[in-house]
């Protein structure tokens, strides 16, 4: 048995600042897994790692046991919103078929079906309404829905989200996390870059800590404690109290 | 009749420029073209020498080469830090300079010199006819252009998805396996060979004027990239044909008055276009 993902002794740099060191982990399949850890920690870099964006200074990746490269259509990704320019002159319904461009090589265009089925994503995230609306007439909240649309298009067992909860509105919030338990319930393996630690307990399964290094990973009940994120976030962890509630003490 | 082949190239400069236009302003490398089309200079002086004849395909080769060179070197420069348009700035003004100093160095042994270079003048395509077994088949500046901007649709065509999917979210492009950085360099070699099929025939402004203007207009006119592309092309016809006349009334340049039109054109949609022009949103409100 293969783990979905697969990362040993990963290391990242940029311009030879080293930004991820040696991180060793093993995704369990079929859980809401939440990537945490302070600003700066190599949250991003190490999504963008698993997806083959940046080159690595040592290491590997594995994707059930293969390269990324020839695992690309098992694996879906939700860039962070402003990675992007909200001002491009398309639709959303254009973007969640973008979704759909993996699948159809280098010549084949988007048909009708893909169409329908780009229709169904945007159903799913509640946005069906909004189909032929310009991609910068959305609020923020209705633009990481339709990134994640987008994703739900790619049709993967794995998925990839860098902070899809930042800037969005409560309903929006509450949208994305039935959605991530939907695609629980598929068998589908999510991980989400994450670093609102008062939901983590509420939303994940399991989790990831690190700050350039992995400091702990594992279910959350067991890995979120206090000593752990004192480890992850150093003296910037100011623990407050209702956070506090939700840590479990030994 | 010498009208109507000044406002054609015109026309097909305007629009195989304003076609490729749109990806640069998407990607917001407007000055890209800016900076290519200086860059290729010593690429088309090298290939005089080379060849010894202002044949277009030589040195259409040079200065594809150096159009390349240039998206490399502005690339690389990035990579390593340096900022997005100090990176231009420097490469193409190191590019142009060594143009000019191979032009002064070399004038006397071919016969070329900087005017014909920098400014070719739209109002002489007329008088440059290909002819092939004696048969005048039209001016050559026509079919050079015609072909850039064929060969420009043709693969933007093919391509379209990678080309939308790159010029919006690259980051995705590359996790599903579209090659990025090879759609990048297509899109430059393209700019490059568009570029210098038309600089050498009409000149730097229009070139240049004609890269971003249309693209831009149509930009603030539309929201769907499709429509942009095709009112990029309506756009730049429209100035070429407005342009040559307002030129032959006023007698004045050429080049400058379709320029100058495309301006205008811009500055009607800026204050008129129905969503996001500054009158109508004054208006609306």
């Amino acid at each position: 048995m293969f783990a979905p993902v697969s990362i040993r002794n990963l290391s990242v740099a940029y311009h030879r600042k080293p930004v991820l060191r040696d991180i060793d982990y093993d995704a369990p399949e079929g859980e809401l897994i939440g990537i945490i850890g302070p600003n700066g920690a190599g949250k991003s870099t190490l999504i963008k790692a698993i997806l083959g964006l940046l080159p690595l200074a040592s290491g590997e990746v594995k994707i059930y046991g293969k390269p990324y490269k020839e695992q690309r259509h098992l694996v879906g990704y939700v860039p962070q919103r402003e990675s992007v320019d909200w001002d491009f002159p398309t639709h959303a319904l254009d973007v969640v078929l973008m979704g759909r461009y993996g699948k159809l090589g280098w010549f084949r265009r988007p048909k009708a079906e893909d169409r329908e089925f780009a229709l169904e994503c945007l159903q799913k995230v509640g946005m069906e309404s909004f189909a032929k609306r310009q991609i910068s007439q959305l609020s923020g909240g209705q633009q990481q829905r339709v990134f994640l649309a987008r994703a739900l298009a790619q049709d993967a067992q794995i998925y990839l989200m860098d902070e899809p909860f930042v800037g969005v509105d409560a309903a929006t919030e509450k949208a994305i996390i039935q959605i991530l338990n939907e695609l629980k319930q598929q068998k589908k393996t999510v991980l989400v870059v994450h670093h609102d630690l008062q939901t983590v307990t509420e939303y994940f399964d399991s989790i990831l800590l690190i700050n350039m290094c992995k400091i702990a990973a594992g279910p959350t009940r067991e890995v979120f404690h206090a000593d752990h994120l004192q480890k992850t976030y150093g003296g910037r962890l100011t623990v407050l109290p209702e956070t506090s509630n939700m840590i479990v003490t030994r | 009749m010498t009208d109507y082949w000044i406002i054609l190239t015109g026309a097909l400069v305007a629009s195989a420029c304003g076609f490729l236009g749109c990806f640069l302003i998407l990607r917001k490398m407007a000055m890209l073209g800016d900076a290519i089309s200086h860059a290729v200079l010593p690429g088309i002086v090298l290939a005089f020498l080379f060849s010894g004849s202002r044949d277009a395909v030589p040195m259409l080769i040079g200065a594809a080469i150096f159009g390349l060179l240039t998206t490399i070197i502005i690339q690389t420069l990035r990579g390593q830090g340096v900022q997005s348009d100090a990176a231009m700035s420097v490469t193409f003004t190191a590019l142009f300079s060594i143009g000019i100093i191979l032009v002064s160095l070399f004038t006397r042994q071919v016969d070329l010199d900087l005017d014909c270079v920098l400014y070719g003048e739209i109002a002489y395509v007329p008088w440059d006819p290909l002819k092939l077994g004696g048969m005048d088949l039209g001016p050559r500046a026509v079919w050079l252009i015609g072909a850039a901007f064929f060969i420009s649709l043709v693969v933007i065509t093919l391509f379209y998805k990678q080309f939308k999917l790159c010029a919006f979210d690259p980051a995705l492009a590359a996790a599903i396996g579209i090659p990025v950085t090879f759609f990048h360099y297509l899109l430059m070699g393209l700019v490059s060979l568009t570029t210098v099929a038309s600089f050498e025939s009409v000149g730097a402004i229009l070139v240049v004027a004609m890269l971003i203007v249309p693209a831009a207009t149509a930009y603030l006119l539309t929201d769907r990239l499709s429509v942009m592309l095709g009112l990029s092309i309506g756009m730049g016809t429209t100035s070429s044909l407005v342009g040559y006349w307002i030129a032959k009334l006023l007698d004045a340049s050429i080049a400058g008055c379709m320029s100058v039109t495309a301006g205008v054109l811009f500055l009607l949609a800026f204050l008129f276009s129905p969503k996001h022009g500054v009158i109508t949103r004054w208006w609306i409100r």
